[in-house]
């Protein structure tokens, strides 16, 4: 009976879920419950009658209203993109889609300090604008405006639309747009009774992703915002980290992963009825330059919005980080304006000779050491899931979604259950170093997941058939096929987990001891602090993080696993 | 050499094979034939030892089988798609098996030349395989599975993917290169042009068991049952009630038939079928026990002879005759049978008979 059992796909699958459920159950599930726990838990109880009700609804207001709003403007820059994208070639095109792909990987601390260098008060619009025409400050104010919250949300989600829309509608089987017109619909009569019917289902998914994304959004408010807006997330981490206030933390913690739970649900239920509308074999929509004159001026007022919109804070950074336009602490006189690399020369100097002192390069350092451990537990854990979800059981109905929540759970939440769960033996504190790496592969699991169990899946079982029939031990059948099979996905992964961790914040806000910053926080601290240096280091670090993520999702896009678009 | 032993495996919850059993001899090519979803991959799939039996057992040379795992049977497989790895180039794939054995580099190398020049793809040798045609795939997967000299080959439709002219080249080729080797095969197919052309033993798989076995002509001039004749495409099947039983005299709609069979033949009164090959038709053949005569409603010109297909009292029949001269649309005919050309068959399902 057990060894029969032990060979069904139930117990190979159960046998493989083993250290992946018990990784997730203590370093998710408990967190989570520990949070729950302190809401129930007698000694809170005080203090939870003592919380002031307009403090949970003033942020949950704000979150839902900043969402949607963020959302609706992404629909009218991402909609008619994919349309662009979809119908029509143009030159640069293959650019501009590469550019698409940036914001799914970019931090939010490199993008915030983009935007920073390009609107910020010590960004260079302004800083030129102060100089040419001699004002005594800045005129363009958009750092800590609603704006600055809005616009970097739209930058961040338009490529989620553009990717998803696009890649339905040009999977739409053009017969059916012939068949409507040669039943005597016009173009504009097609696309309404035909092509945005069937759009609809990806468009809806499209939009409750970016409606999630906006909704958990920490590191673009926190830096961008200012004090003025708070988001659920951005309240958890005042709350926890800086008024100490526990209760009213995980109180706003539990109801963001309620609203996220309920939005992913929805998310997920929409993308997977997205299959259906996929004809095979279909004719497919045929890319065209455009005709018309007001086709042509649409198009390119189109490439002008995107490429600017998704150029402009980037080139900004980068540019901003090698020039010199304010003085220097301890300089005087008629500041020298100019190109420079001192910021990238300071990187790696402790010019205060301050012990608490952390030179940006050692943060660095930090990062790369932390994206290493990332990568080997997420690659362990993900391979022995992926192998999980291979076997054919009724169980990874059950298991895949506990594993896919994290996704939902915010890094602030992970980050406060890890405060209230782990600040004690066998840890010593929370922010017992191990942590800060397990915190970014629990974010970075489902992507790895995601990318491959779809590739293993793709291995034909008659190619381990052959290697058997053909004389290959099992053990062998792995080496020679599964892993050479598996190695472009294995890449993709560990590139996902790298930038992941690199990139991450949110998490990493709340776990890094204040002597072991990792790059974001470095970048966070540098860029809020006084003087040219600081603000120009912060820039040169958003601009080497920057390269390093662009590196890695290039090296992505040229492996091009199937799937990849929807990420 | 190979024995198969009442072999069991439900899918589903369905029995789908049911103590199956049969023998391969040295030298011999048996076609494993049947319907698809009868169960005959999965039996290549138990005999590799890449699936598990339910019953049953395999044994070679009267060893049992039971406890060697795939990897060590030694038996080629060939799949019906190829299953050529796409991370290896032509000679990597020819060479694996070789590997797996821990053959020398050398040996490996003059091996994986010799099948090359086997299959006549010498040109091929280092070209990624996802950059060949579909016939090309094929003869490398075979060379593939003969390359490490197993004891036993089997192919899983091994040219069902191919198209027709591909498919007949590639089947005079197969058997060449069956009868040079000289190792025992099982050829799996659905198709029964395919299975005459390669086998020297034909098994039919249906409904989980071997319904009828042995060499081709066999299963045209002696079908176990209505089923076979009908899987075998084999002609005019007409019920009717035997009247007579010796000499067995059988009412149809086509008029009382004088009719042999290879079983017991059934009790008088019984319902039973006729099976009437257009081929055994003759025109003209005053001594024929059975004389059948209808309207013509159709006729096609085959070169040799004309089909003519027969409306008698409602039934409709058709024939392949030899006529002097066209016959006319809507005209009688008559046509006769010798009685031991009529074939009295079991009913379906009817196996023991």
């Amino acid at each position: 009976m057990w060894q029969k059992w032990r060979k069904s796909p139930t117990g190979i699958a159960l046998l493989f879920w083993l250290i992946p459920a018990a990784f997730l159950g203590y370093f998710f599930y408990q967190p989570l419950l520990a949070l729950f726990n302190l809401l129930v838990s007698p000694a809170w109880g005080v203090d939870l009658a003592a919380i002031n009700l307009t403090r949970v609804w003033r942020p949950l207001r704000f979150t839902f209203g900043q969402a949607t709003l963020s959302t609706l403007l992404t629909l009218v820059v991402g909609l008619p993109g994919a349309w662009l994208f979809t119908r029509f070639t143009f030159p640069g095109k293959k650019t501009l889609k590469v550019l698409t792909t940036l914001p799914f990987i970019l931090p939010t601390v490199v993008v915030a300090a983009g935007f920073n260098a390009l609107l910020g008060p010590r960004g260079w619009l302004n800083l030129l604008l102060m100089g040419v025409f001699d004002l005594g400050t800045p005129p363009i104010q958009f750092l800590n405006t609603f704006g600055a919250i809005l616009t970097a949300h739209v930058f961040y989600n338009t490529t989620i639309i553009i990717r998803v829309v696009s890649n339905a509608w040009s999977r739409q089987n053009i017969r059916l747009h012939h068949a409507a017109q040669v039943l005597g619909a016009s173009p504009w009569r097609t696309f309404r009774e035909v092509t945005l019917p069937l759009l609809k289902p990806s468009i809806l998914a499209a939009t409750f992703l970016v409606f999630l994304f906006n909704f958990t959004s920490f590191g673009v408010v926190l830096m961008l915002g200012g004090p003025r807006f708070a988001t659920l997330e951005v309240e958890v981490y005042v709350q926890a980290l800086h008024l100490l206030n526990l209760p009213l933390a995980s109180i706003l913690s539990i109801i963001q992963l309620f609203c996220t739970l309920l939005i992913t649900i929805a998310h997920g239920r929409l993308s997977g009825r997205r299959e259906l509308s996929i004809a095979p074999r279909a004719q497919r929509i045929a890319v065209r330059r455009p005709k018309s004159g007001w086709e042509r001026v649409v198009v390119v007022l189109l490439i002008i919005t995107l490429f600017s919109l998704l150029v402009a804070p980037l080139a900004s950074l980068v540019l901003r980080s090698f020039v010199k336009l304010e003085p220097v602490r301890g300089e005087r006189g008629e500041v020298q304006r100019g190109l420079t690399l001192r910021f990238y020369r300071e990187l790696g100097i402790n010019r205060r000779g301050d012990l608490f002192y952390v030179p940006p390069i050692a943060a660095a350092q930090n990062s790369f050491i932390f994206a290493t451990i990332t990568i080997l537990i997420t690659l362990f854990l993900g391979i022995l899931v992926a192998y999980a979800l291979r076997q054919p059981t009724a169980i990874n109905n059950l298991l895949d979604p506990l594993l896919m929540l994290p996704l939902g759970a915010s890094a602030i939440t992970l980050g406060l259950g890890f405060i209230i769960a782990f600040n004690r033996p066998p840890f010593t504190e929370w922010r017992f170093p191990i942590l800060l790496p397990i915190a970014h592969s629990l974010v970075a699991l489902p992507f790895i997941v995601r990318t491959l169990s779809p590739a293993l899946q793709d291995i034909p079982y008659s190619l381990r058939n052959a290697a058997r029939a053909l004389g290959a031990s099992p053990l062998r059948v792995w080496w020679e096929i599964d892993l050479p099979l598996l190695a472009p996905a294995l890449l993709v992964s560990t590139i996902f987990a790298l930038t992941i961790s690199l990139g991450e914040f949110g998490a990493s806000t709340f776990l890094v001891r204040p002597e072991h910053p990792t790059l974001p926080v470095a970048i966070f601290r540098y860029i809020s602090q006084p003087g040219a240096l600081n603000y120009g280091q912060a820039l040169a670090m958003s601009t080497l993080l920057m390269i390093a993520c662009a590196a890695g999702i290039l090296v992505i896009e040229r492996i091009g696993l199937p799937g990849m678009e929807l990420f | 050499m190979l024995t198969v032993k009442n072999i069991e495996k439900s899918y589903e919850g369905k029995p789908l094979l049911n103590q199956v059993s049969f023998e391969v001899e040295q030298n011999e090519t048996v076609c494993l034939l049947g319907p698809s979803g009868s169960g005959k991959s999965t039996l290549l799939r138990i005999i590799a030892g890449l699936e598990e039996a339910e019953g049953g057992d395999i044994f070679w040379k009267g060893n049992s089988l039971a406890q060697v795992p795939a990897h060590q049977r030694r038996f080629g497989l060939m799949f019906q798609d190829y299953a050529l790895f796409p991370h290896r180039d032509v000679t990597e794939n020819i060479a694996f098996g070789l590997r797996m054995q821990n053959v020398a580099q050398a040996e490996i190398k003059k091996r994986v030349d010799q099948a090359l020049a086997t299959i006549d793809m010498k040109s091929f040798a280092q070209r990624k395989v996802t950059e060949l045609s579909g016939g090309e795939q094929q003869r490398v997967a075979l060379a593939r599975a003969l390359a490490p000299d197993p004891r036993l080959l089997m192919l899983d439709e091994p040219l069902g993917a191919l198209d027709r002219t591909l498919r007949e080249q590639l089947s005079r080729e197969l058997r060449r290169i069956l009868r040079e080797t000289r190792v025992p095969a099982i050829y799996v197919t659905h198709d029964q042009e395919e299975a005459y052309a390669i086998a020297d033993r034909l098994l039919l798989l249906h409904d989980g068991i071997i319904l009828q076995s042995g060499r081709p002509h066999t299963f045209y001039h002696h079908p176990r049952n209505v089923w076979v004749a009908r899987f075998f495409g084999l002609g005019n099947l007409i019920e009717g009630t035997v009247i007579e039983r010796s000499p067995l005299v059988v009412e149809t709609p086509l008029g009382q038939i004088q009719a042999a069979c290879d079983q017991n033949a059934p009790d008088k009164g019984q319902q039973t079928t006729l099976l009437f090959r257009p081929a055994q038709a003759q025109a003209d053949h005053p001594q024929a026990e059975n004389r059948i005569t209808g309207r013509v409603i159709d006729q096609v010109f085959q070169g040799e002879t004309y089909r003519i297909t027969l409306e008698v009292n409602r039934a409709v029949a058709f024939f392949h005759v030899l006529l002097d001269e066209p016959a006319e649309i809507g005209a009688d005919l008559t046509v006769g049978y010798n009685a031991e050309d009529v074939l009295c068959l079991a009913k379906e399902g009817d196996n023991n008979g």
